[in-house]
């Protein structure tokens, strides 16, 4: 049976979207019902719920779009919910169903106004607490929150809103952090959070018993500035989202405009993509080794890394001008065609690249330190993992198979015979292997591709002025660390009606705490090193 | 497809590159009229000795901070200049180096460091977004430069800046130590200077 007949014996109201992708409208009052019966479907369970979009659609109201997969066959589906009272909204909460709804439905209420109904935690996420109105709905007014320079203060009491029998809403105070807890502060200015992440840990002797991750310092508000600008002008923005993703994450953005508006792009181009996917892949990964040894308190392996990375810079830069921020990916193809020695070089590159990884794997992963520090701590089993959203090598560190690349092919990875590295522990030292394995099937992907560049066209002309047709529009890469994921809504415009980036690194983020719980204070740090998150990445 | 003829790329001239030597042309003037040989001597050795250890504050939020790493790491080597050392402490810390983005949230943090600074203390605005909010300007939530904020001795532009353009505004930096006076003529009072003939 088709999913979608399964949804409308469920619920006779639905309507599913004629342009763009098979958005299903469910009505808000049946749609906590429709819900509870796909998580648990027997047959097709989607018990993956890949991002909740946030929407503003004026005088229809507010509501969301809900990307479900499920983890056995992979089909996805969008949800489509709405409320039409936009000073009163409330939709019903999924946070029992999927974990990782905890964190996007605060999201979704700090920009939105969107309250959830039994969601146990409906705090802001990004902004301060004192912030006046929600920046992503249209109305906003931008000039509403001049810079405070007043320090903030954290509540410790958090809301909860519910419906009474009779039809009221009732709000109930939930307490994060009790008098009594022992509450320590990590972040913002740290330098083992990899960023600007800030957590309250509360703790019992050495023993972590929560963990309060507070985003927001590095939020600078992408996805409302993407409204203002035509389609070639976003692209700008996403290589500054995860700048260690930079060609994944442009890629996914240049793959669902090219989807929508209808262009195709030449073989060529697709092949340079994929090229430069896996590179900067490697890139990734080469620095989250050095990182992850410096924060365990090793300094040699740092080189190591870097040494290299620089090399890989080399190669981008000789094609691509940038070493960090490379803009390269361009609607209809890549900006620049490939220098000439570009082959030579990544070969050259492969071949040192298998030479020195033994080095890598002498000084760090035989360690005895490294290991005791690393194995059965912080584990996450597969159930887990899914149910928070964490993709990537997390996820698969504890089995669960959510590679994009295998599943959902995109560029020319349906071409290339490659393993998805897949580890059953889910501790960290799972996943820093997950991590050092990639590198060498990212060598071999690449080993495959390089000679084979066919000629053609690197870049197909298109239109002056894109404009894309209406409706919902998505595509999903595997960046480094995760599945991203662009969301587009057209209305017909030159500009996006609305623009999401689904953040690899929010999940992640969101579990330090079911990681961290029970482990020792001093093993955060392992933790956090190795989920491998980017913070700049998670808020965008 | 047909080689269109490429627009050549615009350089500065020569002469217009100003390579802030007002610092030294400074001093100059200022010891035209002779000065305390012993202080000011005394003077150079200090500010040669903090110009060559310069302790770092890494405040780097972003994309800027993993430019900064490359720069620690052996190729570019910033050890070679004395400021390798990075601290994570303001109370330990000469200036703060801000890589990266500055949001309404982050604001206060970042004046609240600065303030926990001892004296002397420099800042050092890396990267487009730290100057005047970069490609992020019309956001609802990112400070449009740090200089709102704190005062800024060394602006380094870029996006983020090469790890040459690091090492050119850290020396900019050093040549601007080297020429402050910490003992001899603060209070001296400074006599007219002459016309120029």
């Amino acid at each position: 049976m088709n999913i979608q007949e399964k949804i409308a014996q469920l619920v006779p109201g639905m309507t599913v979207a004629e342009q763009g992708e098979a958005v299903i409208t469910v009505p808000a009052d049946s749609f906590r019902k429709l819900a509870e019966a796909l998580r648990y479907d027997k047959d097709e369970p989607m018990d993956y719920l890949r991002d909740i979009v946030g929407m503003d659609w004026g005088e229809d109201g507010l509501g969301a779009l809900y990307y479900l997969e499920s983890s056995k066959t992979y089909t996805r589906i969008i949800l489509k919910t709405l409320t039409a009272d936009r000073e009163n909204a409330f939709l019903p909460s999924v946070s029992d169903l999927w974990k990782t709804a905890e964190i996007k439905e605060r999201e979704a209420y700090d920009f939105f106004g969107i309250r959830f109904l039994n969601h146990p935690d409906m705090r802001r996420i990004f902004l301060r607490e004192d912030w006046k109105g929600y920046p992503m709905r249209k109305d906003y007014d931008m000039s509403s929150n001049p810079l405070n320079m007043e320090n903030e203060e954290n509540a410790d009491t958090t809301d909860e809103y519910y419906l009474n029998p009779d039809g009221t809403i009732a709000d109930q105070k939930n307490i994060v952090f009790d008098e009594k807890d022992f509450v320590i502060n990590i972040g913002p200015q740290h330098p083992s959070t990899h960023g600007v992440l800030r957590m309250r840990a509360s703790l019992d002797g050495e023993t972590i018993c929560k963990i309060d991750p507070i985003c927001g310092y590095i939020h600078r508000g992408v996805e409302k500035i993407s409204e203002s600008l035509t389609y070639p002008q976003t692209l700008a923005m996403t290589d500054r989202l995860d700048y260690l993703s930079a060609h994944q994450n442009r890629h996914a953005l240049c793959m669902c405009i090219e989807k929508a508006a209808g262009i195709e792009i030449s073989e060529r181009a697709q092949y340079i993509r994929t090229i430069m996917d896996e590179l900067q892949r490697i890139d990734s990964h080469l620095l989250f080794y050095s990182c992850v040894v410096m924060d365990m308190g090793g300094l040699t392996p740092f080189f190591y890394g870097f040494r290299e990375r620089e090399m890989i810079l080399d190669i981008m830069e000789e094609t691509t001008g940038g070493r960090l921020i490379q803009n390269y990916n361009m609607i209809g193809g890549v900006q620049a065609d490939i220098q000439p020695d570009f082959q030579r070089k990544v070969k050259e590159f492969i071949k040192h690249m298998r030479s020195v990884i033994k080095d890598y794997h002498d000084i760090f992963t035989g360690n005895v330190i490294a290991r005791t520090r690393m194995e059965g701590v912080g584990v996450l089993t597969k159930e887990q993992v899914i149910s928070l959203g964490a993709t990537g090598g997390t996820g698969r560190a504890s089995g669960w198979s959510n590679d994009v690349r295998k599943h959902h092919p995109y560029g020319v990875y349906d071409k290339v015979d490659f393993k998805e590295i897949l580890y059953t522990e889910g501790d960290c030292f799972a996943r820093y292997m997950i991590r050092m394995d990639e590198i060498m099937e990212s060598c071999n992907i690449l080993e495959q591709l390089i000679d084979n560049i066919p000629e053609g066209e690197y870049r197909v002309k298109t239109k002056p002025i894109i404009k894309l047709p209406e409706g919902n529009f998505s595509a999903s890469v595997e960046s480094s660390r995760g599945e991203f994921c662009v969301m587009i809504e057209s209305h017909g415009d030159k500009t996006p009606y609305r623009l999401h980036y689904r953040s690899t690194g929010l999940p992640l983020v969101h579990s330090m705490d079911t990681a961290c719980r029970g482990n020792k204070i001093a093993d955060l740090i392992a933790i956090g090193a190795t989920l491998d998150y980017v913070v700049p990445d998670i808020d965008r | 497809m047909e080689v269109k003829k490429r627009t050549a790329i615009r350089s500065m001239e020569y002469g217009d590159f100003k390579n802030n030597d007002y610092l030294e042309k400074m001093v100059d003037e200022l010891n035209r009229d002779g000065a305390g040989v012993i202080l000011t001597t005394i003077d150079e050795v200090i500010n040669w000795g903090r110009s060559n250890s310069l302790w770092t504050l890494n405040f780097g939020t972003s994309c800027c901070a993993i430019e900064f790493m490359a720069l620690g790491a052996a190729r570019y080597d910033m050890a070679r200049f004395g400021f390798e050392v990075t601290r994570n402490s303001p109370r330990q810390a000469d200036l703060i180096m801000v890589m990266g983005t500055i949001t309404y949230k982050m604001a206060p943090v970042l004046k609240r460091l600065y303030d926990q600074m001892a004296e002397p203390k420099y800042v050092v605005a890396v990267g487009g977004c730290t100057i005047t909010g970069g490609p992020f300007i019309k956001s609802y939530h990112v400070v449009n430069g740090i200089d709102k904020i704190i005062p800024v001795d060394v602006f380094i532009p870029g996006c983020p800046p090469r790890p040459e353009a690091f090492y050119y505004g850290m020396m900019q930096l050093q040549r601007k130590i080297k020429v402050e006076k910490f003992l001899g003529g603060v209070n001296r009072q400074e006599k007219e200077p002459k016309e120029e003939k």
